[in-house]
C-alpha cells in the first residue's frame, strides 16, 4: 500500500508552515513524527496535496520552565518523555505514561504535539493533559491562543484545532511537593493500545485529598475526566470505603461504547478495577 | 519571508533529489515524495538487508538507525530523511558493532528464516546501548514491536541476555 502522490515542503518556522497550509487551500497536512500519519496516507485514508514537514521548526522544540509551568515543545518526542530530567521532575505523570506509548522505535519518532493533535481516544498522552490541567498553545492564521485541555477534546478525533492550525507547545503546571500521581493501563500485550487506561494527579493536605483530577482513556470517544468520582474523593482520605464510593461513581461518568471485542459492562468493570488499584497506590504515597 | 515555492503545488508527481549519509557514505537519490525510506533503501540503494513486512509500523522488520536512533523506515518518507545519517544492517554489520549479537543469534538458533533478524538486531543494539543489563522482561518489552514468525522469541531473548551479560563482564560473547 502506497500513499497517493503529494508535494513536500520542509518548514523552517511556524509562519512558513502556516503560510504553506493556507497556500495549499488547506488541502495539506502537517507531518511531525509521522507514526500515525504515514500509515493513514499509505492506507489512503488521507490524500493531501501537500505535506508540510514541521520537524525542523526550532520554536517548537525544547523543554523549559516558564512561570509556574513546564513548557514542552510540541516536537518533544515520546522517548524524550523518558530521558528528559525536567519532565521526570516536573511532569512525572508524563514520564510514567511514556513507556506505555507504542514500542521503542515508534517512541523515537512520535511527538507529544502529534499525539495531542491526533487526539486518539485510546492514546495515553491526550488523556494525561487532562489529568494535568495542561494548556495547549496553538498558532494559526488568526494568531496565537492557549486552550485548556478541558476545552480541547471535543469528539472522536475532533479537537479545538481548526484546519491549518498548529500546536506549538503544551504547558503543564509544575509538579509540587504536596502532589501525588499514578498511572496504569490494562492491555492484552505491552505496547498495544489499552483496553482501559487511567492517570491521576492529586494534591494532598496531610492524608486528605484537597484536589484530584482523574482521566481515563480507551473508554469513550474522547479522553475522559471522571468528575463524579473526583467529587467523592475531595476532602477525604483514601480509606477502602472512599475508594469503593469512587469506583461506584464511575457509572455516572463513563458510558463505554458498544464494541465487538469488549462489551461496555466489561470495560466499566475494568475501569473500576483500575481506579481501585491506582487510588490504592496514591494512598500508599505513590 | 515565507520560503514557500508556489510551483511545489504543481509538482506532486515530480522526482526530488535527496542526500543522506548511508553507512558512512554520502549518497544522493532521486525519489518521489511519496516514496518511503524503506523503498528508497531497497530499490534505489539496493540495500536489501532492511526488510519490508507490514509497512504499517507493526512488525519491526524495517528498523534502521537514523541519526543514531532505531526508527521504522516504513513510517517515514525518504524526503524527510534528507540530510540525515542512516545506518542499515549492512553498515552496522561492516562496522562490527553487532558481531557478538550476530554470533550469539547464530549459536542459539535465534533466527530461522531470518526475515525479522535485521530489525531484531537493530532493536537489540539500541536496547543494549541504553540499558547495560536489561532483565528478560525488559528485553521482551523492548522487542514488543518486532514480530517473528519462526522462533517463538525465547532464543532471541536468550541471545540478547547472553550478550548483555558478556558485555557487562567486559569480554565478548564467545
Ligand atoms: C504500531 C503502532 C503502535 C502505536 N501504539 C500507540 C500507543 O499505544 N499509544 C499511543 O498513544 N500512540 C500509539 N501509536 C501512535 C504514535 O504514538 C504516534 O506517534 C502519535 O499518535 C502521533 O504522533 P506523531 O508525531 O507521529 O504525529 P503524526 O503522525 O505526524 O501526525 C498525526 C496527526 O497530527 C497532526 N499533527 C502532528 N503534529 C501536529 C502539531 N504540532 N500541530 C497540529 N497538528 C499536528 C498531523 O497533521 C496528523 O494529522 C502507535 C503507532 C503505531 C504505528
Ligand atoms: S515494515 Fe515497517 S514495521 Fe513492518
Ligand atoms: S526468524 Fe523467521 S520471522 Fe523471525
Amino acid at each position: 500500500m502506497k500513499a497517493r502522490a503529494f508535494s513536500y515542503f520542509r518548514a523552517a518556522t511556524i509562519d512558513q508552515a502556516l503560510d504553506a497550509h493556507a497556500r495549499a487551500s488547506d488541502d495539506a497536512r502537517f507531518i511531525a513524527g509521522g507514526q500515525s500519519l504515514v500509515p493513514a496516507l499509505s492506507l489512503r485514508l488521507q490524500a493531501p496535496r501537500l505535506l508540510i514537514d514541521i520537524t525542523h521548526i526550532a520554536e517548537m522544540r525544547g523543554v523549559g520552565r516558564e512561570g509556574g509551568y513546564l513548557r514542552i515543545g510540541a516536537l518533544t518526542r515520546h522517548c524524550e518523555m523518558l530521558s528528559e530530567p525536567l519532565i521526570a521532575e516536573f511532569a512525572p505523570l508524563l514520564h510514567a505514561a511514556a513507556p506505555f506509548v507504542a514500542h521503542p522505535a515508534i517512541r523515537n519518532r512520535g511527538t507529544f504535539g502529534g499525539s495531542v493533535a491526533l487526539a486518539d481516544p485510546a492514546s495515553e498522552f491526550p488523556a494525561m493533559t487532562l489529568a494535568l490541567d495542561a494548556e495547549i498553545e496553538i498558532a494559526g492564521p488568526a494568531g496565537h491562543r492557549r486552550v485548556k485541555a478541558d476545552d480541547f477534546f471535543i469528539d472522536l478525533f475532533e479537537t479545538a484545532l481548526q484546519p491549518g492550525e498548529l500546536i506549538t507547545a503544551i504547558y503543564v503546571p509544575l509538579f509540587k511537593a504536596d502532589q501525588r500521581f499514578a498511572f496504569d493501563e490494562l492491555a492484552r500485550r505491552r505496547g498495544d493500545y489499552a483496553l482501559v487506561g487511567c492517570g491521576m494527579l492529586a494534591t494532598f493536605i496531610g492524608e486528605r485529598i484537597d484536589d484530584i483530577r482523574i482521566s481515563f482513556f480507551s473508554v469513550g470517544n474522547t479522553p475522559t475526566r471522571v468528575r463524579s468520582a473526583e467529587a467523592t474523593l475531595i476532602g477525604s482520605g483514601l480509606g477502602a470505603e472512599r475508594i469503593a464510593a469512587a469506583q461506584a461513581a464511575l457509572e455516572r461518568d463513563l458510558a463505554p461504547p458498544e464494541s465487538d471485542e469488549v462489551p461496555p459492562a466489561m470495560r466499566l468493570h475494568l475501569a473500576r478495577v483500575l481506579l481501585g488499584r491506582l487510588l490504592g497506590r496514591l494512598g500508599e504515597g505513590a | 519571508m515565507s520560503g514557500f515555492d508556489e510551483t511545489l503545488l504543481e509538482e506532486a508527481d515530480e522526482i526530488v533529489r535527496v542526500r543522506f549519509v548511508v553507512n558512512g557514505r554520502k549518497v544522493a537519490c532521486e525519489v518521489a515524495p511519496r516514496e518511503t525510506l524503506v523503498d528508497c533503501l531497497r530499490n534505489e540503494l539496493e540495500l536489501t538487508g532492511t526488510h519490508a513486512g507490514c509497512e504499517m509500523g507493526a512488525c519491526g522488520a524495517c528498523l534502521v538507525q537514523l541519526d543514531g536512533r532505531a526508527v521504522h523506515s516504513c513510517l517515514m518518507f525518504a524526503v524527510q530523511a534528507d540530510g540525515a545519517k542512516i545506518e542499515t544492517i549492512e553498515g552496522l554489520t561492516e562496522s562490527g558493532v553487532l558481531a557478538d549479537l550476530q554470533a550469539e543469534f547464530h549459536r542459539r538458533n535465534a533466527l530461522q528464516c531470518g526475515f525479522c533478524t535485521p530489525g531484531m538486531l537493530v532493536n537489540a543494539h539500541e536496547l543494549l546501548s541504553l540499558v547495560a543489563q536489561p532483565s528478560r522482561e525488559e528485553i521482551r518489552d523492548a522487542l514488543s514491536g518486532n514480530y517473528c514468525r519462526c522462533t517463538g522469541y525465547e532464543a532471541i531473548v536468550d541471545a540478547i541476555d547472553a550478550v548483555a551479560k558478556a558485555r557487562s563482564e567486559g569480554g565478548g560473547a564467545t
